[in-house]
């Protein structure tokens, strides 16, 4: 956990430096108007439009250099907690359901929201979960279908099919 | 007296049954479109605008398509509280106060009594601004025009002030989580320049900025799951709870101890909703920032108070009727939802504007008085619904798990309809986690988000007319009190803290 | 992402179906699904109200087999809109409503690599119209003692509009560059914003659309002084045009829809006679005439020329008040 504080610190410092710079970038088609040009105060005006993503982005900068300081003298608590930021169960579970969610995603893209659904479903409840085939696989069915009635049908909002766009097209000929 | 008379008129009409019918069609639809995270009334009341153009060719008049719309818009509102309150992800930017303590509580054991303390704060709000609203519409109208820019600023930063004291007890990462939400909320197309900003490695999807619920679903729906999934180990369900009709009952019966927060929710819920602009969010938070700050005993909230329930959903109940005074008496739209039922209003062929209610006495006064009746369906719909939402609850955690990862993808699709989003969102949940586990505050964030894009543009607009100076926040009458009430608010924690430390001194 | 071999799948579902069930159909484009109708500003604006309100002739009349989807994209001042409409993976099935920012935002912002040429040109529904509005208590009550006012107030006279750069904020420039005024100019979200920041007497004038001011027009709170329009506008008879008051200037606003980059020559013609019948409706004609647009129908080469026209207009007037260069 102490490491884990420092390092997330150290991360979310170099972020915020970064956060300051993009708030300086002049605009895509003056590219001569110079870095920093907007985030002043410009008279008559007020601020520039740069002027509060820089200034929020360098109190976050302070902040993080304040975290890394309570981590030298010790005074926030994960600063001086001794146990692992994330146990072998933690880590264990990190990757079987953050990699399952990224695992939803590409699927979407190439199957759909309905067939990543089903997919996924089936990847929780009977790999993760071990509930039995009968029950996950009714689920995995019934969720995918139920979703398409409530999106698709009633609420007309078309989720995208991916690949399976060609096994839509008879059902939004009985349904739309 | 004429007032009551119009009134009871409008009753007459509001419970015709074919109006009658329309109402609850319109609560249930909207209950449910509602319950689901990421949509929220507008999306109902967009969805079903074509719909209504069948209505008024059936009836040839446009009171019962308003009447029907009128019904998701409050449905919509008492849904809001169900997946903050079961799920423990906000479905709409209203609703994030509700998860603040209605979460908490639902994990007690308890979300009977957090469901039905949300619908009935709900009930009452919505009633309390309906008779307000009958009785000084037209004058509160012109006080909505008095609040300018700066006016709306001050009350934005009023909004803040109340929630100094949201954030853990490590002041350096609060600090910082507040900094980023509100970073995050100026990100794509700056409307005061004209300019793209924080167009992150120049991703053209960064361009339409960094939206609330991708935030919101984010931390709450997969940073908070995979969290709960992490220190659950191996626990099989969320919380255990009894379905029964009597627990209801008595749940009703309790709901007196959260009478201070409703009232204080229905009446600053309603003034905030009736501000152009501003709308039931703002309302909402202050509220329960208001609550908590006159507490008895402020160490409850987050922990599950009724209060903390009560307040949010009776305010933003309340900010929806208050969001209806400025599209009735004078055609603006007091909130995105409102904006889709001005557009209602055109296709149905009446001109919104200051003259409405001189010129169309027979449609204002119905939906007014559908306002009432629809308050009272929704209450009833809602408790009848309760046992269906807390057998969700019940549901082996293997299962509600995987159900709400799916919500939130789905939702954060439906929301705004773009990939992109949807994988920022995953991204965000899963940066929500580390940071969840080192002890950030993330709930500063999502507040910031939530108020940053309506206060930034509001402070330069303000200081473009006054050519830069901030003296405009001061001298301006309604404005002046706002800001130094809300300075003096985010001031006062730094001096009970310094006054502690120097007491601290002594002692030791 | 392989967009053509996305569309090599739909185009042989689509051929399996039509074999199968439809033989005769062979060259007219019928949509197969839902029609992605992208409104390229926000919610309860000018731009989604038509759009809906064509979703809902639509539906009513039952003029297409597919429903029309309306999805709001108002990020980055049409930015979010251009940019799904170029990157639509199925272009048949994906038209959008547009505003003047489908000239100014694609040349204020290259990196989004967008060519409005490239789009199809399905129909131009209308075009809609500014007036220059002022309070009733401001005691003005023509154009000349604008003029005399709003250049005796100097900075103090300010004008309300609805962002950086776009239509109204072109109109004040050509005021202050032509009449030596210097009017300030505040943005605000949206046209309706603006109508209710004039009547709430925080700024001293607006450029709105009749269809945002014209609630406050019939209760007498605003007053409308010149329009800007090349003839008077039948619903203001008495308001004279600039043109009348020797300034040479007049702008509208396109209300048109177009169809993806990429859409086939045979879908385009489909919703070029779609809403051709749209724009024949009662309906339309009556709002048409009830928000005082002006315009006629416009398809097809006709459209696109009208683009090239308007873009390298904007062109000018952008750099001109060097918003690009």
């Amino acid at each position: 956990m102490r490491k884990a504080e420092i390092v997330t610190a150290i991360v979310l410092a170099i972020l915020s430096l970064y956060f300051m710079w993009k708030s300086g970038e002049p605009p895509a088609w003056n590219p001569d108007a110079g870095r920093f040009a907007n985030v002043g105060i410009i008279d008559g005006e007020g601020p520039g439009s740069g002027f509060w993503p820089f200034c929020l982005s360098f109190v976050m900068f302070l902040s993080c250099c304040w975290i890394m300081v309570n981590w030298f003298r010790g005074t926030s608590a994960p600063s001086q907690s001794t146990e692992p930021f994330l146990d072998a169960y933690g880590r264990k579970m990190l990757l079987l359901v953050g990699g399952g969610l990224l695992g939803f995603l590409v699927m979407i893209e190439i199957a759909g929201f309905y067939g990543a659904i089903f997919l996924f479903m089936i990847y929780y409840m009977y790999v993760l979960g071990r509930h039995s085939v009968v029950q996950t696989l009714s689920i995995a069915t019934a969720l995918p279908v139920i979703s398409f009635f409530f999106f698709d049908v009633a609420m007309r909002i078309v989720l995208p099919k991916g690949y399976m766009e060609p096994l839509f097209i008879p059902l939004y000929d009985i349904f739309l | 007296m004429d007032i009551l008379t119009s009134l009871m008129g409008g009753f007459l009409v509001a419970l015709e049954p074919l109006n009658l019918g329309l109402a609850v069609l319109g609560v249930v639809v909207g209950l449910f479109v509602g319950a689901m995270p990421g949509l929220g009334s507008v999306n109902g009341v967009a969805i079903l605008l074509p719909f209504t153009f069948v209505i008024q060719s059936m009836t040839g008049s446009a009171t019962s398509p308003m009447i029907f719309l009128a019904a998701i818009y409050y449905g919509a509102m008492y849904g809001g509280a169900i997946s903050s309150i079961t799920l423990g992800i906000p479905g709409a930017s209203t609703a994030v106060a509700t998860t603040f303590d209605g979460r908490p509580l639902a994990l007690k054991g308890q979300a009977d009594r957090a469901l039905v303390t949300a619908a009935v704060a709900s009930f009452i709000g919505g009633t309390i601004a309906n008779v307000l609203f009958t009785a000084f519409a037209p004058p509160l109208a012109s006080v909505a025009l008095k609040f300018g820019d700066p006016e709306i600023f001050a009350l934005m930063l009023l909004a803040f002030a109340t929630f100094v004291g949201l954030g853990g007890d490590d002041i350096p990462k609060t600090i910082f989580s507040i900094c980023i939400g509100l970073v995050l909320a100026t990100v794509g197309f700056d409307i005061v320049s004209g300019e793209p900003r924080l167009i992150f490695f120049d991703i053209t999807g960064f361009s339409h900025g960094v939206r609330f619920l991708v935030l919101a679903i984010g931390v709450y729906g997969i940073g908070e799951m995979i969290w709960t999934v992490n220190s659950s180990r191996y626990g099989s369900t969320m919380s255990e709870v009894n379905v029964s009709f009597s627990r209801v009952l008595a749940s009703i019966r309790k709901f007196h101890e959260a009478w201070k927060g409703t009232l204080i929710g229905s009446f600053l819920g309603f003034f905030v909703g009736i501000l152009p602009a501003a709308g039931a969010t703002p309302g909402s938070l202050m509220s329960y920032g208001v609550a908590k700050m006159t507490s008895r005993n402020p160490e409850e909230y987050g922990k599950g108070s009724v209060d903390g329930i009560a307040a949010p959903e009776a305010a933003n109940n309340a900010a929806s009727t208050g969001a209806m005074l400025p599209m009735m008496t004078l055609g603006i739209p007091g909130s995105p939802t409102t904006a889709v039922l001005l557009a209602g209003m055109v296709i149905w062929g009446l001109q919104p504007g200051p003259l409405l209610f001189t010129t169309q006495p027979d449609f204002v006064w119905p939906l007014i008085g559908s306002f009432y009746v629809s308050n009272i369906v929704a209450l009833l719909v809602n408790l009848a619904f309760i046992p269906l939402f807390l057998w969700m609850l019940r549901m082996p955690f293997t299962i509600l798990a995987p159900l709400i990862f799916v919500l939130s993808l789905v939702g954060t699709f439906a929301a705004y309809q773009n990939m992109f989003d949807v994988w920022l969102m995953v991204l965000v949940g899963i940066a929500a986690f580390f940071l969840r586990l080192l002890d950030y505050p993330l709930a500063p964030a999502v507040l910031a988000i939530v108020l940053g894009p309506i206060a930034e543009p509001k402070l330069r607009q303000s200081l473009l007319f006054s050519d830069g100076d901030f003296s405009i926040f001061f001298t301006r009458p309604i404005a002046g009190p706002i800001t130094i009430i809300a300075i003096i608010l985010i001031l006062l924690p730094m001096f009970r803290l310094i006054r502690r430390k120097i007491r601290g001194n002594i002692t030791t | 992402m392989s967009i053509r071999k996305r569309t090599l799948f739909t185009m042989i579902g689509a051929a399996v179906l039509a074999a199968v069930s439809l033989p005769t159909s062979v060259a007219a484009f019928e949509p197969t699904k839902p029609i992605d109708f992208v409104i390229m500003a926000g919610k309860g604006g000018g731009a989604d109200k038509m759009a809906r309100l064509m979703q809902s002739i639509i539906e009513q009349e039952d003029l297409s087999a597919r429903p029309v989807v309306p999805t709001n994209k108002p990020g980055g001042s049409g930015a979010e809109a251009l940019v799904h409409l170029n990157g639509a993976s199925d272009p048949d099935h994906t038209i959008m409503v547009t505003l003047n920012s489908f000239f100014t935002t694609p040349l204020r912002q290259p990196g989004l690599d967008v060519d409005i040429m490239e789009f199809a040109p399905v129909g131009r529904m209308a075009e809609d119209t500014f007036l220059l509005w002022v309070h009733k208590d401001e005691g003005v009550s023509s154009f000349d003692e604008f003029l005399a006012v709003a250049k005796e107030r100097g900075d103090g006279w300010v004008m309300g509009g609805t962002g950086k750069n776009s239509e109204d904020n072109i109109i004040t420039d050509f005021l202050n560059s032509n009449y030596g005024l210097s009017i300030k100019y505040i943005p605000y979200a949206g046209g309706g914003e603006v109508a209710k920041q004039l009547v709430g007497q925080q700024i001293t004038s607006s450029v709105n659309n009749p269809s945002e001011a014209l609630g406050f027009f019939e209760s007498g709170d605003l007053i409308p002084l010149v329009a800007f329009t090349d003839e008077r506008l039948p619903m203001f008879p008495d308001v004279p045009t600039l043109k009348e008051s020797g300034g040479d200037f007049s702008y509208f606003m396109q209300r048109a829809v177009v169809g993806a980059p990429g859409m086939s020559d045979e879908a385009a013609t489909y919703y070029s006679d779609l809403f051709t019948k749209v724009y024949e409706s009662d309906a339309w004609q009556e709002y048409k005439s009830s928000k005082s647009l002006m315009g006629d129908f416009m398809a097809g080469d006709d459209l696109k020329a009208y683009w090239d026209t308007q873009r390298a207009r904007h062109e000018d007037i952008l750099k001109a008040s060097g918003a690009i260069n």
